[in-house]
This record gives C-alpha cells, structure tokens and sequence, in this order.
C-alpha cells in the first residue's frame, strides 16, 4: 500500500490534479459512452467487418432502421477462380433466402494495360426483375497482386414502404489486365424491409478480403 | 480511510488507474476532449423531413467551416407523378435560386421489362449551358405507394470567393415507367460569390415524403 501511495502520488500535481501518469488505454476500459459533444464521432459508424474465410460473406445482423443508409466497403476482394465475377443478393428474411427481386443498371469504363479503352452499357450483368445475384464486378483476376475494391450503399433497408435503391461501384483489375470500374444501381422491388446481405463469386470461394459494414448516422 | 482504501484497490503498483476506476459517470462532467480526433468524416449538420413539401431550403450551415458538404436525400417521394427531382443554389441566403451553373448529366436505364430501356446516354437536354434554372437531378420520377429517390450531392468549398463552385451528384429512382434509373449529375456554379443555400424541389408539385441530410466532411 505504501508503494502505491507513493506512486499515486507522483501522478498528482501539488494542486491535486491527476497528470497524464494517472492514466493509461486501461483505465478506460469500463467507459462505454461519453458526454454528447465532448468528442465529435462522426457520422460513420463502425457496425461489423469480417474477413473472407469461406465461400460467401453473409451480413445479417445489424441492417435495420438504426440508419437511414448503410455502405459496404469492399477491401481488396480476391477470388479463387480466374475470370470469376463477385456479386452480391439480398434478403427479406434474415438470411434464409437471398433472392430479393430486382430491377438494375450496370456500366462500366475500361483501360487496358495495353492502352484498349472501352466505355458501355454491360448488357448481362444487369437485372430486371430478377431474384439472381447482382454482378458489381467481371472476370476478376487471380494473380497474387489482382483484386477489387469499392463500395455498396443501400438507402433505408428498412422501409415497409417504399422499394430499397442501392448504388455501387467497384474497381479491379481484371483477368485481362484491365482496369475496370463498375458502377451498378437499382432497387429491390420490395416493400418488405431488407435484413440480410450476401456477397460471393459467380463460381469459386472468396479466397482473401474483408467486407466492412457502416451505418450513416 | 476507506475511501483510501478503495482507491488504492482501484490503482496497480505504479500508481496508475485501473479500468474499475473510471466508468461512464466519472466522464460526465467532461463536456471537451481537446487532444481526441473526431472518430468519423462525416459530420451531420441537420436534417430536414418532408411532409407535403413545396421545397426543402438549407438556409443555415453552410459557410466556412467545412471545405466539403454531403446532402444525402432519401426516400424523396414525389406529390405528383413523372416529375424531375432537382436543386438550384442561392449567394444570398435563399432570397432567391437563380445561380448560373454549367453542367453534365449522363444516366444508365434498365426497364423492368427488360425494354425499352437497357441503356447508357448522355442527356443533352438536362443538362445546364450557363442557366440559373434547376440542375435535373432525377428526371420522372413516379409517384406510385412504393416509388421514390435517393442520391447524394456534394458541394465542394461553398464559401469561395475566388473559384467557381463544382458540385457532383450521383443518384438512383424508380421512374414513373417503371425503370431504374442511375443518375450522374456534375457541374460549377459560375460565380465567385459564396454559395450559402441550397433548394431541393420536384419540377412540379409537393415533396411528400422525404429525408435530406446535410453533412460536413471533416
């Protein structure tokens, strides 16, 4: 006890005020919240990540009506498959069933490493209609330094009232050596609220990457 | 004595506070953490609900403070059916929206039924050639039980008087015609005054139901 005291002393200042020693990351470990306005979070919040180690990742807890507006970033997405699309579908039922149907654009610029550039409608890799898995990336490459990045913004999931539009865009470099960028919208012809999200490839595993999930406060 | 007791139990050896020193009361007080960085890059600044709406103006907000602002529109459901959902920009607080803007616009369509629409178009007649009028942000969007809009605008640096201001957008709708609509709109305001009000509004007829965000990035 004399020990500590005279430890605890030494974090005090002769006014009585606890110094920085007084402190470390520890110390605050029980504290969960803190005053509205002292520290401005932001309006990004952090709601799940998870890393590639099967076939699909599947989000399908917190989508609800915490947030107006939800995004997936995708972080370097590796396939297992040459030439394999990533792709993602939704639910209405917690994640029994991802077959939601949708009506959906899809464009896409391209630049080869060789200088061939491409700029079109992807005719194929859009939906109408369709309870299939939206493609929001083609012919993804399997070379050790080849994989996709982006995002997918899914605007009040929740709604028992209106459809559920989404926007997206990816960029990867494709089996071609092709530098591609996607950009994919649409709805979910629903007026059910959606709850669960998966994304997967259009034949192999995910075999690297990490999705992370944010709520738009 | 107990209370020194207590506290000592509540430090290790060095003197240092364990976590059972410190819960979510003994901040309470604490209304500034000068040295922590906001967590996010995203600061919400207001929101504005719709409920039978002729136009939604933010008149407030917008000035110096941030380089970048972010309105996000959400569920904007239109009173009447098949009209354009749009914005136009005041310098003077919102007396009035008539800034001169140049501007693109170019939209991928896919049609429900697979037809008429799987298709990628620059739009020459939404677009805006040095016009005060309403920059299209969706064009006919319908007005069935389930129909509506969301998107996003980015306004770069409002307060500039030096350069123009650019803006981008990017949104999605179902049509009125029962298509998907994937809407880019970018552009400048041609003027050196600062930009401080912005107006969103449906080409004819109510918001009658929505949510507009606007943020500050951080």
């Amino acid at each position: 006890m004399g020990i500590i005291t005279r430890n605890f002393a030494n974090n005090l200042t002769t006014s009585g005020i606890l110094k920085p020693s007084a402190f470390n990351n520890d110390s605050f470990d029980n504290v969960t919240s803190i005053p509205t306005g002292s520290v401005d979070s932001g309006s990004l919040k952090f709601i799940s990540s998870q890393t590639a180690s099967s076939a699909n990742i599947e989000f399908t807890t917190g989508l609800d009506s915490t947030y107006k507006e939800y995004i997936f970033y995708f972080n370097n997405i590796h396939v297992a498959g040459d030439g394999d699309n990533f792709q993602f579908n939704l639910s209405s039922d917690g994640g029994t069933n991802y077959n939601v149907t949708k009506t959906t654009s899809n464009f896409r610029a391209q630049n080869s490493e060789g200088g061939s550039t491409l700029f079109s409608y992807n005719t194929g890799r859009d939906e109408a209609q369709s309870t299939g898995d939206q493609v929001i990336g083609t012919n993804l490459g399997t070379g050790n330094d080849e994989a996709l990045c982006g995002y997918l913004k899914i605007f009040d999931p929740s709604s028992t009232t209106y459809v559920k539009h989404f926007v997206c865009t990816t960029q990867t470099n494709n089996t071609n050596n092709i530098s591609e960028v996607t950009f994919v919208a649409g709805y979910a012809n629903t007026t059910s609220a959606i709850n669960a999200v998966k994304f997967l490839t259009s034949a192999n595993a995910i075999q690297s990457g990490d999705i992370v999930l944010y709520g738009i406060n | 004595m107990s209370i020194a007791l207590s506290i000592g139990n509540n430090l290790t050896t060095n003197g240092v506070f364990t976590a059972s020193a410190v819960n979510n009361t003994s901040v309470t007080n604490v209304t500034d953490f000068a040295s922590v960085v906001g967590g996010g890059n995203l600061k919400l600044l207001s929101t504005q609900t719709a409920s039978a709406s002729a136009t939604i103006d933010f008149t407030s907000g917008i000035d110096g403070t941030y380089d970048t602002y972010v309105f996000k529109f959400i569920n904007c459901h239109p009173a009447t059916n098949d009209v354009n959902f749009q914005f136009n920009l005041s310098t003077d607080g919102g007396s009035s929206y008539n800034v001169t803007k140049t501007t693109t616009r170019f939209t991928a369509l896919h049609s429900e039924s697979d037809s008429p629409h799987a298709s990628l178009q620059y739009e020459s007649t939404r677009d805006l050639a040095q016009s005060t009028a309403d920059k299209i942000l969706l064009n006919g969007v319908g007005n069935g039980d389930d129909e509506s809009c969301s998107g996003e605008l980015i306004l770069y640096n409002p307060s500039s008087t030096t350069f123009t201001k650019h803006f981008m957008a990017r949104a999605v709708e179902n049509r009125s015609d029962d298509t998907a609509e994937d809407a880019y709109g970018a552009g400048y305001a041609n003027t050196t005054s600062a930009i401080n009000a912005v107006r969103f509004l449906f080409g004819s007829g109510n918001i009658d139901e929505g949510i507009i965000k606007m943020y500050g990035v951080v």
